[in-house]
């Protein structure tokens, strides 16, 4: 079931009976039913730490069902700022009565267990501080009755919680406050049994467990988004304006976030009228012709898809290449060919999009990291696919996207809109001719008309047969060449307009590391731990292909560089090996996927391990 | 309604009706789809038509090859096998001002394309969809399509075992609010039908049966040049008239013709036939098809009509200018937006 499999970390073992409080350093982890509603509860208790000012992250893991399978929340809460996910959580509230049996079984020695009182037969630990609290009181007191006095079961353990962990229950107000968007009469009702609960626990449990949440001034002035609604934002504030669709998890959240903010900010101030459309297709291979069509019409289109999205795009994402029309094609990431783990993170569309069409086809991929990054790619996603005329991937992952996590408030974009090499009625007039494939400006980038040009030079026919200079139909050997030749020169402009990649180097370091997207954060964890430990590393975070120069200079400055990405294959490492074939050897893939985040502790071990076998 | 080429002579914006032709055909000599091309360069010269304000989008087939030989100088996409709907959508939505005529065949539609074709007309895109019908796969080499008689030999495909889809009928029950069929060999009912469909405010679709010289046309095939000639049964005598053009009634007595008016005041008229046959029906017009299936009827004419559906661009509360000429300042809220938004979090 996926929360752990191994052993627990060394560092997460307490001495017990509890002699030194743990302040702000442990992981939660909430079991309960999904579709219980305990999103709701799960989001005030990491939104209440959020603004003690104390830093968290929370991860859901969740199955791909409506109602019934078992879920599990998983809230880190670090003084230190640490944001990867833990394999090892020291505190379990077991809602479900399904998994409490392993999810106590999962607990540390030294863990803390809330579970609900009502059941019978709930396993003990001799070496877990277990507290229970009935439900039936609160639910009867309530006088709801079936479903809805599952949502009074989740208000119990958050006020339970609360107690337990010393969360003052305005902090619980403030955050479903936001939740509810200040709908105050839902948060009074859900704040009634959380009040309740915290008054029951504070008379009826005696805490004993070390562990608590003190207020700090770590999160001040931050926010708390999801990937998925910060991309949708960022495409908002870039100037999309025709979207199309086919709903997919990991990424129907943020069409759904498209569809809350463009009726919002993107009508005419005057008429009221609409300056966007999304278009829920019937099917992938629909949504991507829409965005193609509406992207060689001149509008600024996108889609948002997953990995069995983007395997039904393939033949149009190929005559976007080769047609040059320019699209922006987010895929959020799950795990695995066909429907795989379709509620589990990972990173393995790497080599499917970079290459994504027949023929040679080569893709601009942006990766972004953080939900500041999804933001910012909005508008970075439409501008290099105007500029370069061709579909643009942005490989964000389930765990972006579909998570709640911290970040300074975006700030106004400060790139402009950018629109490319498009050619008006009187630019083709002053320029006195006007050839849609031909490279005038030897970048590999032509210039080409919008559809309702009316300069009797503008209109061209876009196709994906062989075509000449003039967008003719011609099978000539040389043209068919001289143009895929074209298409290769434009791929390596595009190296130097792709976002760089992100540079943390210590002059001592022993080996380099390369990663890419949300892996960061184990990265950074693991690095702090490996200096802990004399080894000094330098790390790498790329942030778009096709790689420029920095990249290969950052490999020549170290003899070993490990590329470590979530999935199986190695995919960013086989990319990189072909780029800089003189240097492949240096590269060593560390990859894994099991559908759960990267850990610290994976990335050590891994590294570990490897440094090791080198010695031998 | 119509006269013949007029070789040479300008119509009301200058242009001669050479200057609607595309690139030379690449298809085989006395193809229907030829005839068809031509038809659509005769009425946009007809109609006056400024190219740069239509688009030509097609599939993939021999069909799908033919909007590169009319309207050279409008723009054009040849997409892919089956989707070209999907395209059109993007393309239209992404500027609404712009027509579209789309060409595709039996295969394009009728196969691969079903569900887009389908799904195209359910969204009520405003375009012509042009089906250049031949019951026959051509640059493969003469496999049957989904549109073929059951029962049909061909040399290269031996029976056919399956019977046809009607592609009017999945039109129709579609939701589609012009749907007509006619036949390549009758270029005059082709080009009158050709023009109310690009006055039809949604998506029209156009079903020419255009014969197949190379793979489909022995005369005991129903999309063949001898059998459309025998035993072509028109509706009515389909006529279009242009906006606030006086229409001569002839001295028809009543009920002889019915006359239609579109949205945008031009009129479709009706003369009757054989039968009284009124397209307005969706349930009478399914049944006629069904009837001339069963009966092997080749009805051709306009079979069903209503004007009444709102179209995706309607749909969508699109502003008047097209989403591909917004201005920065339209694409990208204020910054005081931008800080709004973040303080709700």
């Amino acid at each position: 079931m996926g929360i752990q499999e191994k052993a627990p970390e060394a560092t997460a073992v307490p001495a017990r009976p509890s002699a030194q409080p743990i302040v702000n350093d442990f992981a939660i982890v909430v079991a309960t039913v999904n579709g219980t509603g305990s999103q709701t509860a799960n989001l005030a208790l990491l939104r209440a730490i959020f603004r003690m000012g104390v830093p968290v992250n929370g991860k859901n893991i969740f199955p791909s069902n409506i109602q019934g399978l078992p879920t599990w929340y998983h809230i880190r809460v670090s003084k230190e700022g640490y944001i990867a996910r833990r394999e090892t959580n020291e505190l379990l509230v077991a809602f479900n009565e399904a998994t409490v049996h392993q999810d106590i079984r999962d607990l540390p020695p030294g863990g803390v267990c809330l579970y609900n009182a009502d059941w019978r037969n709930v396993p003990t630990r001799d070496d877990v501080t277990m507290y229970g609290i009935p439900v039936r009181p609160f639910v009867a007191e309530s006088g709801l009755k079936g479903k809805l006095s599952d949502y009074i079961a989740n208000m119990v353990y958050v006020g339970a919680m609360a107690y337990l962990l010393e969360i003052p229950l305005a902090k619980i107000d403030e955050a479903l406050e936001v939740h509810f968007k200040k709908r105050r009469k839902l948060v009074e009702s859900n704040m009634a049994v959380v009040r309740a609960a915290h008054e029951w626990a504070s008379e009826n449990i005696s805490k004993t467990d070390p562990y608590r949440v003190e207020p700090m001034d770590a999160t001040s002035g931050q926010m708390l988004i999801t990937g998925n609604e910060a991309a949708a934002l960022g495409a908002v504030f870039g100037g999309v304006s025709f979207a199309a669709w086919y709903p997919i998890t990991p990424s129907t959240s943020l069409i759904d976030a498209l569809n809350d903010y463009l009726p919002k900010l993107r009508r005419d101030p005057e008429t009221g009228q609409a300056t966007y459309a999304v278009v829920q297709a019937e099917d992938e291979l629909a949504a991507i012709g829409m965005v193609l069509g509406a992207g060689w019409s001149g509008a600024r289109a996108m889609t948002a898809t997953s990995g069995p999205g983007i395997s039904l795009m393939a033949e149009y994402a190929g005559l976007g290449y080769f047609a040059e029309v320019p699209a922006v094609i987010w895929d959020i990431q799950r795990v695995g060919p066909s429907t795989g783990l379709p509620t589990r993170t990972g990173q393995g569309d790497v080599l499917f999009t970079y290459y994504l069409g027949h023929g040679d086809t080569l893709n601009v991929i942006l990766f972004p990291a953080s939900v500041a990054e999804c933001f910012e790619f909005g508008t970075t996603a439409f501008n290099l696919a105007d500029q370069l005329q061709t579909p643009i991937f942005v490989l964000s992952d389930l765990d972006l996207g579909m998570n709640n996590w911290m970040t300074e408030p975006f700030t106004y974009p400060e790139e402009p809109i950018k629109r490319g090499k498009v050619m008006t009625a009187e630019d083709i007039k002053q320029n006195g001719r006007f050839a849609r494939y031909k490279d005038v400006d030897g970048d590999g980038i032509a210039y080409r008309t919008l559809p309702g040009n009316p300069h009797p030079l503008a209109a061209w026919f876009a196709r994906g047969t062989g075509h000449n200079e003039h967008a003719v139909y011609s099978e000539r050997p040389e043209d068919w060449e001289n143009n895929m030749l074209r298409l290769r020169r434009k791929f390596d402009t595009a190296r130097g307009l792709v976002p760089g990649p992100v540079f943390d180097e210590t002059e001592d370091a022993e080996f380099g590391i390369i990663a890419f997207g949300t892996t960061e954060y184990a990265i950074d964890e693991a690095r702090d731990r490996l200096a802990k430990t004399g080894v000094q590393t330098s790390f790498m975070r790329l942030r778009a292909l096709p790689i420029n120069d920095a990249v290969r200079d950052f490999i020549a400055r170290y003899e070993r560089v490990y590329v470590v990405e979530l999935n199986r294959d190695g995919q960013l490492h086989k990319i990189l090996q072909t780029e800089v074939p003189d240097m492949a050897a240096r590269l060593v893939s560390l990859a894994h996927l099991d559908g759960m985040p990267m850990t610290a502790r994976w990335v050590v071990e891994a590294i570990e391990a490897a440094e090791s076998g080198r010695k031998e | 309604m119509s006269s013949g080429p007029r070789r040479g002579v300008e119509n009301k914006i200058g242009l001669t009706l050479k200057d609607y032709k595309g690139q030379p055909s690449t298809l085989c000599n006395g193809c229907g789809h030829n005839s068809i091309s031509n038809q659509v360069v005769q009425v946009a010269y007809e109609l006056d038509i400024e190219q740069h304000t239509i688009l030509r989008l097609s599939g993939i087939g021999c069909s799908s090859k033919s909007p590169a030989y009319f309207l050279g100088g409008s723009f054009g996409f040849n997409s892919l096998h089956g989707r070209m709907p999907s395209l059109a959508t993007g393309a239209l939505m992404g500027n609404h001002t712009l027509h579209a005529i789309g060409v595709s065949g039996d295969g394009d539609t009728g196969s691969i394309g079903l569900g887009q074709f389908k799904h195209l007309i359910r969204r009520n895109v405003r375009m012509v969809y042009v089906v250049e019908n031949n019951g026959v796969y051509g640059l493969t080499k003469g496999q049957f399509s989904a549109t073929a008689d059951e029962g049909q030999v061909l040399k290269y495909a031996g029976e056919n075992k399956l019977p046809p889809v009607d592609v009017c009928m999945e039109a129709i029950v579609a939701g589609a609010g012009f749907v007509a069929r006619s036949f390549s060999g009758d270029a005059k009912q082709v080009r009158e039908l050709m023009k109310a469909a690009l006055h039809f405010k949604g998506t029209a679709v156009l079903d020419i049966i255009s014969p197949c010289v190379a793979f489909n046309n022995a005369d005991t095939s129903t999309k063949s040049y001898g059998y459309g000639r025998e035993h072509e049964a028109p509706l009515h005598d389909f006529g279009w008239v242009p906006p606030a053009e006086e229409i001569e009634i002839d001295d028809l007595a009543p009920g002889e013709l019915r006359i239609v008016e579109l949205h945008d005041g031009s009129l479709i008229k009706l003369q009757k036939l054989e039968e009284d046959y009124d397209p307005g029906r969706k349930v009478e017009a399914l049944r006629r098809l069904q009837t001339a299936h069963d009966n092997q009827e080749f009805i051709t004419g306009l079979i069903y009509l209503d004007e009444r559906r709102a179209t995706l661009a309607e749909i969508s509360d699109l502003t008047e200018t097209p989403l591909a000429a917004l201005s920065d300042a339209q694409l990208r809220p204020s910054r005081q937006a931008l800080a709004e938004v973040m303080a709700e979090f």
